[in-house]
Order: C-alpha cells, then structure tokens, then sequence
C-alpha cells in the first residue's frame, strides 16, 4: 500500500509545472481518495494500471502541512459519517433593493426594445406553453357471440395545453350489414385538476336506432393510484333524464410488448326511461379482458373476451324485446394511437 | 509554451504512421474515425476572426440518413480552439428558415453575448449574420450550442478547448475530445408529442408480470414495493425519458456500429476531454481496464481524482488522463445512464484493433431514496437535513422507520404518506398540476454517484471527490439561501422550479451584483436534472470549504439536494435551466438577473 502511494508520488512530480513563478501554487494531495479502498476490494484488480498512470499534478509547495486543505478522502469520509459539508445555509431571504433596481431587461439597452420584445415572447412560449395532442383508437373490434356477429369502437382525442384541453369522445356498436345501432358522440372542454385527474364537461349527441338524444355532460378522467385508467361521468338529456357512467381500465404488462388489460363499465339510471329500453338503477355492467401486443406502441392488435349484462327493469325491457339479458363475446381489434 | 510546441512535434511525428487515412467530409477532421488526436495539421477554428454557417444538412449513422441542422456541414461542429488572453470575433451565418442562436457554453462573456434569444439578444434571424465578439478570460474544455428551438437535438453542437495563458498544470502527450451526443431520427417536436401523449413512451425497460417471475437483478423489487409505487402512480423504472428506442449515442457523431476511434502510443498519456452534448442522455462512462484520472471538471481544473467510472450529466465536461501502456485497444463505453444503449469507441495504438464491447448493464431502479426519502433511510442517515426533517410529523417518522432499509426497498408503509405535502415547501412553489411528489426527506447527495452506480464494484467519480485545483477566488461566506424546487409530473410530462413553466410569466431569480448566495437545488421529483446557470461559474458545496470545485452546470440527484455558493459578477440576464432540452422546452428555465448593470449607479 505504501509503496503504492509512492510510486503515485513520484508520478506526480512532473517537470511541467514551474509554477512557483506565479505563486498560485496549490499543495497537491495525490487526491487518491480511493486507493485504499479499491486495493480492499475483492473480485479481480481492474486497477492494475494505477501505479502507471501518474497524477498530472503539481508538486512541491512549502507550506506543505500547515495550510494544507484536508484531502478529498478525509472529507468525504466525514461527510459520510454525519455532518453537512461546508458552511451552514445562512438565512432564506429575498433579494436587495439593488438587485431590484436597473432596467427590466437588460438586453433592451443593447439592442432596443422593439426587437427584444417579440423574441422574449418566443422564449416565454418555448419554455412551457406547448401544445398537443393524441387521438387513441382504444377499441376497434370485431365483435363475435350469438346472433350476427357485430363491430364496435371506443375512441378519443384531445389537443391543447397541459391544463386546458379539448376532448372529443366517442364510441358505439352495430351488426355487420345493418344500420347503426347506437353511437354517441361527446364534445367536451377538460380541465386538469391535478397531477392526474382531470375535469371534463360538455355536449354528448347520440346517433343510432333509438331517439337521438343530446346531452350535457360533466364528468372527470383521469388515473387512479395503481395506474388505473378511470373516466367517470354524469348525463342529463334534453329530456330531463339522468344517466351515469363509470369506466376503468388497468394496463398489466405481461411483457414489454404483450399486455393483459382488465376493463369495467357501469351503467346508471336515475329513472326509467323506456324508450331507451333503461330502467332506474344499475342498467348496464360490461367486463373485458384484452391481451393486445404493441408491435410498436402506437400499434397493437388484439384479442378478448367480454360478458355484457343488463340489470334490474333494464333486463325486462330486454327480455321484453326477445333479447338476452346478457352474455359473452369474443372480439378481436387494434388499438391504436397517433 | 515549449510544453505545448513539444507535445505537438511529438504529434506530428505519430502522424507519419497515419499518412492516407480518407477522410470523408461528413466529420470535422478531429472527429473522425482514426483520429490522431488533436493536431495543428488538422484544421480546427482558431484565431481571431471564426466563421461559422448554420444550415440544414443531410447526416448519416448506422446505414441511414436524416435530416440535421449543423454548423460548416459538420456533426459535431467544428472544434474551435482559442487561447486564454485572446479576442475572438465570431462571424455566425443562420441560412436556416428559422431563428438560430449559439450559446456558448461555460464560457464567461458579457451578458449579450451569451447567444439566448429573448434573454440576452435577439436570436439570428434568418439569412442574417450575427457577429459575437468577447474576449476569452479562461482555459478550459467548453462546448456551443444553440439555444433556439429543438436545434440542439437536431446537431447543433459543437466542442471548444481553450487553451491556458500559462503552462497548463495539466502534462499530456496527446488529446483527444470526446462529444457525446443522442440522436434521433424523429423530429425533435415528434418527441415531444410523444412523451405529451404518453409520459414513458420511450420507456421499454418496464417491470412486467413475467419478468417478476422469471427474476433477475431488474425485476428484484417485491410485490409489495411493486404496489406501492403503483399506488403512488410512479414509475420506478422511469429513469431516463428518451431511450434507445429512438436514440443512437454518438461519440464525435459516430454510432457505435462506426465505431470512432481515437490512437495512442504505449505509455503515453492521453488526455480525454469529454463533453456530453447529449440532449436528453445522461452518460456513465468507462474505460474497461484503464483507470481514469480526472483533472478537471466543467473546464476548470481539479485536483486528479483517480476512478473508474463517471456520470456526466448534460452539458458537463471533464477531462480525464488515461496511460494506457499495453500494445492493445480499449473500448470507451458510454452507457445512457437507464442503460437501454451506448455510444462506444476504440482507444488504440493501430486502427483496426478493437476490444471487446461489454454488454449493457442490468437496468437500475429507482429506490427510496430517489423518491426524496434519503433522510428517512438509516443508511444514510449520516448525511440527513434535520431542517427538513423537522417538518415531518411522527406519523411520517414511523413510517421512515419501517422504511430504513428503504435502499432494499421495503417500503410498504410509505404507501399511507402524502406524497405532496404542502407544508414542506415554501409558499413561494405552486403545488398544482405540474407538481405530483415533494421530495419529503431530500439529503445532499453530492456524495452519492448517482443512479445506477451504486454498486457497480469499483470507483465511481462523486461531486465530493471534486476539489478545485486552485483556492476558490471568493471565501466570503454566502449571506442569504435561494431556495429553488426542481418539479415535475411525469406523467404529464410536465417541468418546472417551484412548480410554475416558465411560459407563466414568473418572476426571475434576482441578486445583487457581487452579491455572495447559496443557492440550494431540491430535486422534487425522481429524474436526475443537470442544472446550468448561463453567465457564472459556481462552488459546489461539497465539504472541501476553500476548494469546492467550480461549474456551470451541476447534475442534481433524484429526491436529492445540491448547494452552492454564487458570487454574482456578471451584470445583466442570464438564463438558468434544466439541460435535459425536452425539460426545459417544457419549462424548466428561469431568467437570473444580476443588478446593477455595468455603467449603472450601485
């Protein structure tokens, strides 16, 4: 150990330094705080090296133990063993009445106002004001059970600020070869009210075989803790009807490509209303399992599986109609995002 | 001076071995592949008068071409290399359709040359000149870039050297520089949306269910500890936020497949300058056996701290001295600090010669720790603020308890704090959307190597091994503290100190000129952020009182805190910012203004 530290020593002492002629000669510590440790350390010497590669230091200074700055070594050891290194933090404090003082911007002096102004309003826009979008095509499926196989769609888009955006939704499903069943259509402004929660209210319009209803819309979207994505939302139509939804999706990733993703929607009705064919209470439940692989992650198909039921007066007015309750399908579709 | 004139007749005759490499001009000459070295035959810019032209050029890595915005057609710009004492006329052509700017980085010039438009001038307009003009006060290794746009990400970079007025401390035979870069084919703006639309797109290192049962060093972190970082909505996997799955890291704007490369003589001593110019790529370098002694950091000299490894944070330099003595190569990795690629290089005494490439290390992941816990950990308890743990109730403190052994990660009990609490923040930081943790417990981590190099079984360079060279010119001890909050949400990909964009109008950071401040970065959120003040070198707070070593730019460590002292000399706007670039467009970046102005009454 020792004669290692000589052998750095001597490496140090190269001639180049004469810099005793400008006084600012430092003591140089072989600043080798580690030597020691890395010669302890186990498992092979990828140092062998060391005693060859000669610090680029200087040497020589008197003073040499009186002044002498403790080595890097000596500190970082304290540092680890418990103080704050350096100088207490003096007091938090707002600045004087000098730094306040001078001209707003200092630039202006030198090169006008008139040709500082718009370049500071870019600089300010180019430092946070971004705006973007992203349009998702979360489901697009096939949809095969009883009966004539079918399609649906579930889609959004949105585009703005980080905190102000708007949000376009929609989703619906129909029968291969026929007219549509039933899509909607919401128009909505988001506005984020936290790191991940978002308030969205706005206009739903609904298309299909049963009364084009129009709605307002207020709801909020957004991520749970555990990473569930949750869209939760309340209606009330043209015709004084009020309706809810509860949506949540969990993204379990089985590898960084393939990924199982749970999904619930609860429907609700606050009343009857037949010519929806709902009844009050729990209308609606659907449960899907997903497993989709993202061949890039913008793109991914996938299959599923989905058990679709109505409750309560809404499953009479099913079974009033010859339709099932309920039941399972099998969907294959992409998911897809740009 | 006869050091420097001996060092470079050395060079000219290692040069005679090299006679009739082709050189392509895709590369400035001290750049490309094969390279000698730094050599006065080798046209680099110098002298007092440097012309500079930015225009859209094609660039090609890895067998494809895209599109980039360089300066003389080169990627990486042209070296410029200045002497310490000298004036310097730059003569910057914008042929672009778009403002350009160039700022120049590290170096200490006059506020308006400094090259941030609406900050300190206008910007470049383009099909215009803009001539820059200061002198040069220091020696160093330096780099420009733009500071307009997206530019940096598309190649507008380039390295400087300056070289001392006095004999340099530092004894060398032979330089090389060292520009470590990122590069997409993706429009910068494309990388935005993306990360906009889905904060760990580029992430494809994630845990997953069946890499948990399967196990291994990526996937050790338990079920429990899963869940609760689940519960707090936080990716501990999220380590850097453009990866490999887009990037190709450059040395000198080789990709690894070109594979750059540098020659030495046995037993020579080689001085490496590293720059990382990256834009989003935090670097851990290494030179698999050879040791590195770093003689300085951020352009300054530092006392030679031996290591085998360092992190470089963007827009960090250091310059190592390696002596490699075996007639055989080495490879010079690169590693992006989540590990996802590496830029790679050949250091060898004949070209052709390589060295085995080691395999990218496991991914690292997040601990305790870099959630802002460290003072709760015992671990590190040693290093802990009480100030900040005063402002913790004992609820909390109960819950550190069970967390002690945090690093491993049992850390189920933390599921039950808040993650945003208010009350540890001053008033002056905006709690709001932009802001998902505050760091409850941050510690100084100046002594820590940083994420991912904590057990890597040999030495890695910490900020508490850096001593400057030289006594710090100013000893006055700092008379106030500026506290600043790096803050994030990274789901919505969001950035900002003390919780507001810069895009919201907010109140630059003030001081008197000459004026002696501490200012303390407290790192909020999980991502490591280089933080670089225009204008200023300051003092690392590192323990070494007297001789805490001098940046521009200082990485802060996730849940981390780092201190240091400022003098404020240099009058007029500065800006100050993240350097991860996506960061700071995202709004990362304050204006610091230093007053009275030159020629103002004090």
């Amino acid at each position: 150990m020792k004669s290692l530290l000589g052998i750095f020593l001597v490496g140090i002492a190269t001639p180049v330094l004469a810099q005793q002629d400008h006084g600012a000669a430092v003591q140089q510590e072989p600043a080798e705080p580690h030597a020691q440790h890395q010669v302890d350390e186990p498992g092979g010497d990828p140092h062998a090296g060391h005693d060859m590669s000669p610090k680029p230091s200087e040497p020589t200074d008197p003073h040499a133990g009186h002044q002498m700055p403790s080595t890097p070594a000596k500190d970082a050891h304290q540092a680890h063993a418990g103080h704050e290194p350096g100088i207490p933090d003096p007091p938090v404090a707002p600045p004087s009445a000098a730094a306040l003082g001078g001209p707003t911007h200092a630039a202006d002096a030198v090169f006008g106002v008139a040709t500082m102004a718009p370049a500071r309003e870019t600089v300010r826009k180019e430092h946070g004001d971004i705006k973007s979008g992203m349009i998702l095509i979360d489901q697009l499926e096939a949809v095969i059970g009883k009966g004539k196989d079918g399609y649906a769609w579930n889609a959004q888009g949105w585009y703005g600020g980080d905190i102000d955006r708007l949000w376009v939704k929609t989703e619906g499903e129909s029968r291969f070869g026929e007219s549509l069943e039933s899509a909607e259509v919401q128009a909505l402004w988001s506005r984020a009210l936290d790191p991940w929660w978002n308030l969205q209210a706005g206009i739903r319009q609904d298309f299909g075989a049963g009364p084009d209803r129009t709605y307002a819309v207020v709801g909020v979207q957004g991520l749970a803790p555990y990473w569930f994505e949750v869209d939760g939302a309340l209606f009330l139509s043209d015709k004084g009807d009020v309706t809810a939804r509860l949506e949540a999706e969990y993204d379990q990733r089985l590898t960084q490509k393939l990924i199982l993703q749970p999904a619930a929607e609860l429907n609700f009705s606050a009343q009857d209303v037949p010519e929806l064919g709902v009844g009050a209470g729990l209308t609606t439940a659907e449960l899907g399992l997903r497993l989709r692989y993202e061949f890039v992650p913008e793109f991914a198909p996938y299959v599923g599986v989905k058990y679709e039921r109505a409750f309560g007066d809404t499953a009479d007015f099913r079974r009033a109609r010859d339709e099932k309750a309920g039941g399972w399908q099998l969907l294959i579709g992409i998911r897809s995002w740009f | 001076m006869t050091q420097t004139i001996d060092r470079r007749s050395l060079l000219r005759a290692g040069a005679v071995g090299a006679a009739g490499l082709g050189f392509s001009g895709l590369f400035p000459a001290w750049a490309q592949t094969g390279s000698l070295g730094l050599t006065p035959q080798m046209p680099t810019l110098s002298g007092q008068d440097i012309h500079l032209k930015i225009a859209n050029t094609p660039f090609t890595v890895g067998g494809r071409t895209g599109h980039a915005v360089t300066m003389n057609g080169v990627l990486p710009a042209p070296l410029i290399r200045l002497r310490e004492g000298q004036n310097v006329r730059l003569h910057v052509e914008n042929t672009l359709d778009e403002d350009s700017s160039i700022h120049w980085h590290g170096l200490i010039v006059p506020f308006q040359m400094d090259g941030v438009p609406g900050v300190s001038f206008p910007g470049i307009k383009p099909r215009t000149t803009f001539v820059y003009e200061f002198p040069i006060v220091q020696s160093g290794t330096y780099w420009y870039h733009s500071h307009s746009g997206l530019q940096e990400q598309q190649g507008h970079y380039g390295p400087i050297v300056i070289d001392p007025a006095e004999p340099d401390p530092v004894a060398y035979d032979r330089e090389h520089v060292i520009v470590l870069s990122d590069w997409t084919f993706l429009h910068p703006h494309q990388l935005v949306t993306k990360l906009k639309a889905e904060g760990g797109y580029f992430n494809r290192q994630r845990q997953t269910l069946f890499g948990m049962l399967r196990g291994g060093p990526e996937e050790s972190m338990s079920a429990s500890d899963r869940a609760m970082w689940g519960k707090m909505r936080m990716d501990p996997t999220d380590i850097a936020d453009v990866t490999t799955a887009t990037y190709t890291y450059l040395v000198n704007g080789h990709g690894p497949q070109e594979n750059w490369t540098g020659l030495f003589r046995p037993g020579e001593r080689v001085r490496l300058r590293f720059i990382n110019a990256a834009t989003m790529t935090i670097f851990n370098i290494r030179i698999p056996g050879l040791p590195m002694t770093v003689v300085s950091a951020d352009g300054l000299n530092v006392r030679p701290v031996a290591v085998d490894e360092f992190q470089i944070g963007n827009a960090e330099t250091y310059d190592v001295i390696i002596q490699p003595t075996e007639d055989k190569a080495f490879t010079l990795v690169a590693e992006s600090i989540d590990r996802s690629g590496m830029a790679r290089a050949t250091l060898t005494p004949r070209l052709g010669m390589t060295a085995p490439v080691p395999p990218l290390r496991p991914r690292p992941t997040l601990t305790m720790k870099d959630m802002g816990m460290g003072g709760m950990d015992h671990g590190s308890m040693a290093g802990m603020d009480h100030g900040a743990m005063a402002g913790m109730d004992h609820g909390a403190m109960a819950a550190g308890a069970s967390a002690a052994t945090a690093d491993h990660g049992s850390s189920h009990a933390m599921g039950s704090m808040n993650m945003r609490d208010k009350s540890l923040v001053p008033d002056s930081v905006k709690v709001g959307v932009g802001v998902d943790a505050i760091a409850m417990s941050p510690v100084d981590r100046t002594g820590d190597p940083g994420v991912g190099l904590e057990n890597v079984g040999h030495k890695v360079l910490t900020y508490r091994d850096l001593m400057s060279l030289t006594p710090n010119p100013d000893t006055r001890p700092p008379q106030r503290t500026i506290e600043v909050h790096l803050t994030g949400n990274m789901e919505r990909f969001m950035w900002s100190f003390d919780g507001e964009k810069f895009s919201e109008g907010v109140e630059p950071i003030r001081f008197e000129r000459n004026e002696r401040a501490r200012v303390v970065l407290i790192n909020d959120t999980m991502m490591t952020h280089p933080i670089h003040l225009h204008g200023h070198f300051f003092e690392v707070v590192n323990g070494h009182t007297g001789s805490y070593p001098r940046k521009h730019t200082v990485n802060v460590l996730p849940g981390g805190k780092v201190s240091f002292d400022l003098t404020a000399d240099a009058p007029g706007d500065w800006a100050f910012h993240c350097h991860l670039l996506l960061h700071m467009h995202a709004g990362m970046f304050r204006v610091v203004t230093v007053r009275p102005l030159e020629g103002e009454a004090a």
